[in-house]
């Protein structure tokens, strides 16, 4: 009697846990007709990739509040107020999709994320079915933009590549030039395999192409091959903190020669112990705090009130798509995701991260920047 | 590559594609050559060209000496902390896999006592050692003395809780973003014939060697080593014998668990970062070295870690860095299946 | 070595149409006709039916965990490895059936779980023979390192995409396929555990060389414990991937495994009621407490710490003796 009886209990217990997910069911509002237009985000709130996440949601809720303020979006002959429904997907694929299922359950109708590619490739088919406006700020994975529903506002991969390529061999004129990348890690492979292809069609070459994985610190033994090859330059697309170890590790190793990164590379004078170890590194970020441009330093200023924190390129790139579903809207003059989605070819935004256009393929049209570290500081590089 | 040719000190770029001798290339098959050429080729399995294990690399000698130094160096901080799971796996018959975040944990209270308590070096570094002293004792206490009679099943599953627990804990602290730390030994690099060796290499070497000295002395020498050996020996004689065994255990966690605060000491004075998955890995390959070695001695403990760095180092080097962790973990089932007891080790006989 | 399912063969063999096959049939088929409603129909929001197939997903991953943990009484903690081969070896078979071949889709999909599930137990057998001498501790940390090893290569190769992960796996699962194999899972494993060579595996738990010294080889049948929870771990992880799209090598790592663990512990071992139970609750539970996740590692580590704690304590020796607890399988007493 005591075995049937906890049988009893757990399984009332489970049907209580049951009836409870379904309790939140049903209600299925469109958002629509009471003057806002709601905008899902999917990002990582929590986990190793929080920063990237929290940083998109505070850069779109800067931007939301700003035109908000101006008197929101003009679609049509009504105005709109903007709202933000930020789900945190935790950088996973299975989260991601719980969490866009979520979404869709409160009735958005245009999604900003996701913020990584892995969680991004995992529901890029469920988007495409609901037909709904996905536009990636950060997500760097070629694939994202495969469906015709989905844009992206960051760089890809390719063209950061190709541009750091261009940059050593024909600006520098350095033919012999390393590779440390992180082959398990698809936005340091994808850069890198375009720097690649790139610096062997521009007549210069390869002579040393060391990898590590994520999660390493250890970088001594890929340097020391570097190091005994005849390179003039190092490439590293990284993310910034293994960008500190690497150049760290570098000089403690008595090596001198130049480091050449990617867009991850935003941030990393926080993360080393002696800011002379980066000077003279030279990385593409698409956003810098402390350009003089009004538009930034307004940003920067109202995010620093809002938050207490310097804005990065993520949270440049939320407040930027924020202002790309505007323009759509504008240009639409609707809120269907159809209307939406054909809009976005014919839109061009002056955003923080450049003018930006978009193509049918879903990718942008904008300009690299590129920032050199001199006396410990990010400046902005003008490179012809 | 000769020996002739390694002596006369010139670079070669060698060429070996191991998986040729599985493919179509029968021509190149077991060959090595003597020159670079481009490896834009078909694996044979179609265009993935990560198939072929082909390396191309300026193999000086000096690079080869660094590299090797490189791997004595890591590899023994993993013998600081293969030293601990050992005396305990010899004393407790446990493997305690929340051993390697302990490294962690005293990487942070080195910091927080250096940044935040703003304690004076030398002071910062006491004050780790005897918290992570404490925390081992507690955490024998509380989760693996109650299950002292209980199945290694039951212990394991504890252990893998404690080591999440002290990882989960230290994120929540410091969130799971690394945190820069600068170090607080400031050595300058050595320049010897064309080979550089950084000064925070040789601070390591000299400490994991005091330390290896100093608790071989007390293991031989001291009445407390003595009881250690005598309750890894036979538990329940040294318990007639009249020795204290639930303190000979705490004294045993106590000192494995302080050398693997100055391990972690080491080892954030090298990458200058910290943050909660530090101790993951390093401990996991710890234990590695220390079955190599043969678990449950000390001198094994030792060898088996420098060995473990020279060879993870070198395959690093040569062969793949992406494969090398799986080296690493090759190098374990070999072991296991080969001489289970290690290198050093003796075998164990089970009793009815 | 032959399997038999459902029959006892050390009794004259028994007609499967009894009344509780009959009742248990029943219940199968009604369960799934209250899922079809829900997920069909519009009580439910979108959120809790994106999670039914994650659920049978951890169902079938507990269930075949606990055959080794639970009943074989050792530590696997390369769980996901077994999984991740049987994802790869399905996805690959998929989105070649899918891109080269003119197979409808339900018989390509029903091939690649197939053929993941036999990838994965044949790896399993890989992993078998080295921890054939090998107990507990070691056997444990060897389970790891395979775990490690699995994704090393996966990583490393370009077939499976390397870190980029497998793209374009077709979605064929879907909350039917599940449902069935879910089904399929627990009718075959609780079979096995009854039948005679499921005994033999937890009379290997309770004592091995009792076990061996009446004649049972203990190497045989540790293996097959490995094998066929391989299998089901392989066959969960085609429904994985065809359920994301996707796969990357990093969903595959010690975590997982971890992950799979605390089901089957809180469920409790040897149980597979209980590792059905503890499979749905810790799949809807971070979902309802996503905004906590932070703190979701740190009560997984507490709970198995006291659980496990709990289960060796004598609170719960008073508990069973007093029969407010079943008592639980006695798992292996250690060797001095």
């Amino acid at each position: 009697m005591k075995k049937t009886f906890k049988k009893v209990v757990s399984l009332g217990l489970l049907g209580a846990l049951v009836v409870a997910s379904l309790a939140g069911c049903g209600t299925k509002n469109t958002g629509a007709g009471d003057g806002t237009f709601l905008i899902g985000g999917l990002g990582p709130l929590t986990g190793a990739a929080a920063s990237y996440g929290i940083s998109v949601k505070q850069g779109a809720e800067v931007a939301i509040e700003e035109i908000n303020a101006a008197g929101g979006v003009k679609v049509g002959d009504t105005s709109l107020q903007l709202k933000l429904q930020f789900e945190d997907d935790e950088a996973d694929g299975d989260t991601a999709s719980a969490a866009y299922n979520t979404l869709m359950d409160k009735g958005i109708q245009a999604l900003l994320g996701t913020v990584t590619s892995g969680a991004g490739l995992a529901i890029a088919d469920q988007t495409n079915a609901d037909g709904i406006l996905q536009i990636t700020p950060s997500g760097s994975a070629k694939d994202l933009t495969k469906n015709p529903n989905a844009f992206r506002l960051c760089f890809t991969d390719p063209l950061q590549g190709e541009t750091m390529a261009k940059y050593a061999v024909e600006t520098l004129g350095l033919k012999k030039v390393a590779l440390l990348y992180n082959n398990s890690d698809d936005y340091s492979t994808g850069v890198a395999e375009a720097f690649e292809s790139k610096v062997k069609e521009l007549g210069g070459e390869v002579v040393a192409k060391e990898a590590f994985v994520t999660d390493a610190v250890d970088f001594t033994t890929q340097l020391t091959s570097i190091k005994g090859t005849d390179a003039q330059i190092i490439f590293a697309p990284v993310y910034y903190q293994d960008a500190a170890y690497i150049t760290t590790q570098a000089s403690e190793l008595g090596m001198t020669l130049p480091f050449i990164g990617s867009d991850g590379w935003d941030g990393v004078l926080d993360k080393v112990v002696d800011k002379k170890v980066l000077e003279g590194a030279v990385f593409l970020s698409p956003f810098l705090a402390t350009d003089p441009d009004t538009a930034v330093q307004s940003f920067v200023t109202k995010y620093k009130e809002k938050y207490n924190a310097t804005p990065d390129q993520f949270a440049a790139d939320g407040y930027d798509t924020v202002y790309v579903i505007k323009a759509a809207l504008e240009k639409a003059g609707k809120t269907d995701s159809k209307d939406l989605i054909k809009a976005m070819t014919e839109i061009e935004v002056k955003g923080l991260t450049g003018t930006v256009t978009f193509d049918a393929s879903g990718e942008p049209n904008k300009g690299a920047k590129f920032v050199e570290i001199k006396n410990g500081e990010y400046a902005s590089k003008t490179v012809e | 590559m000769t020996l002739v040719q390694i002596l006369s000190r010139k670079k070669y770029k060698i060429r070996l594609n191991l998986f040729a001798f599985f493919g179509s290339k029968g021509e190149d098959s077991g060959k090595s050559e003597l020159a670079y050429e481009d490896i834009e080729e078909k694996g044979w399995l179609g265009e993935y060209r990560i198939y072929d294990l082909i390396f191309t690399k300026g193999v000086s000698m000096e690079s080869i000496i660094e590299q090797f130094i490189n791997g004595l160096r890591s590899g023994s901080i993993y013998a600081l902390i293969a030293l601990g799971y050992t005396m305990v796996y010899g004393i407790a018959k446990m493997i305690n896999f929340a051993h390697g975040d302990i490294i962690m944990v005293g990487a942070y209270v080195l910091y927080v006592s250096i940044t935040d308590f703003k304690m004076p070096v030398i002071a910062a570094v006491i004050f780790t050692i005897a918290i992570c002293a404490l925390l081992g004792i507690f955490i024998e206490k509380v989760a693996y003395k109650p299950l002292r009679k209980a199945p290694p099943l039951a212990v394991l599953i504890t252990a893998i809780g404690v080591s999440y627990l002290l990882q989960s804990v230290a994120q929540l602290i410091f969130t799971a973003n690394s945190i820069t730390f600068k170090s607080i030994i400031n050595l300058e690099a050595v320049h010897i014939g064309g080979i550089t060796i950084p000064g925070i290499t040789i601070v390591t070497l000299v400490v994991t060697s005091v330390c290896m000295i100093a608790l071989t002395l007390f293991i031989n020498k001291t009445k407390m080593g003595s009881a250690m050996r005598a309750v890894s020996e036979d538990k329940a004689a040294a318990q007639l014998m009249g020795i204290n065994v639930n303190r000979t255990i705490s004294v045993t966690f106590a000192i494995g668990s302080a050398l693997a605060a100055v391990a972690g000491i080491m080892f954030i004075c090298q990458f200058q970062s910290i943050k909660p998955t530090l101790g993951a890995l390093p401990g996991i390959k710890a234990f590695v070295a220390a079955v190599l070695g043969g678990i449950g001695s000390v001198p094994g403990a030792m060898l088996g870690g420098v060995l473990l760095g020279v060879i993870e180092s070198l395959s690093k080097a040569y062969l793949s860095t992406e494969l090398s962790d799986a080296i690493v973990f090759g190098v374990l089932v070999i072991v296991l299946l080969v001489k289970p007891s290690g290198l050093l080790g003796k075998n164990r006989i089970e009793k009815v | 070595m032959v399997i038999y399912m459902g029959k006892n063969m050390s009794r004259k063999a028994q007609s499967i149409f009894t009344l509780s096959n009959l009742i248990k049939l029943v219940a199968i088929i009604a369960i799934y006709l209250v899922i079809m409603a829900v997920m069909e129909g519009d009580f439910a929001t979108r959120h809790f039916k994106s999670l039914l197939v994650p659920i049978g997903i951890n169902i079938i991953l507990a269930v075949s965990l606990n055959i080794t943990t639970g009943f074989l009484g050792e530590l696997s903690l390369g769980h996901a490895g077994f999984m991740a081969i049987g994802a790869y070896s399905g996805a690959l078979f998929t989105i070649f059936a899918e891109n080269h071949t003119g197979l409808p889709a339900p018989l390509a999909f029903l091939l690649g779980i197939i053929i993941g599930g036999i990838m994965a137990a044949i790896f399993g057998v890989v992993i078998g023979i080295p921890v054939l001498r090998l107990k507990g501790d070691y056997l444990a940390i060897v389970t790891l390192a395979f775990g490690e090893i699995v994704r090393a290569i996966i990583n490393f190769l370009g077939v499976t995409g390397g870190a980029k992960g497998l793209n374009g796996i077709p979605r064929y699962t879907n909350y039917k396929w599940t449902y069935a194999m879910v089904i399929i899972t627990i009718i075959l494993l609780s079979n096995f555990v009854k039948s005679r060579h499921g005994r033999v595996i937890s009379s290997i738990r309770d004592n091995a060389i009792a076990s061996e010294s009446i004649g049972i080889k203990v190497s045989n049948y540790k293996i097959m414990a490995f094998v066929i929870a391989a299998f089901f771990a392989g066959v969960a992880g085609v429904l994985f991937g065809s359920n994301l799209s996707i796969l990357k090598p990093g969903n595959f790592d010690y975590n997982k495994s971890i992950e799979i663990l605390v089901i089957v512990v809180l469920g409790g071992m040897g149980s597979i009621k209980g590792s059905v139970i503890a499979a749905i609750v810790l799949t809807l539970l971070p979902e309802f407490l996503r905004g906590a996740s932070n703190y979701r590692m740190l009560l997984y580590a507490l709970a198995l710490i006291i659980i496990m704690l709990f289960n060796s304590s004598e609170i719960r020796q008073r508990l069973e003796d007093s029969g407010k607890l079943p008592r639980l399988p006695k798992l292996k007493a250690r060797v001095k």
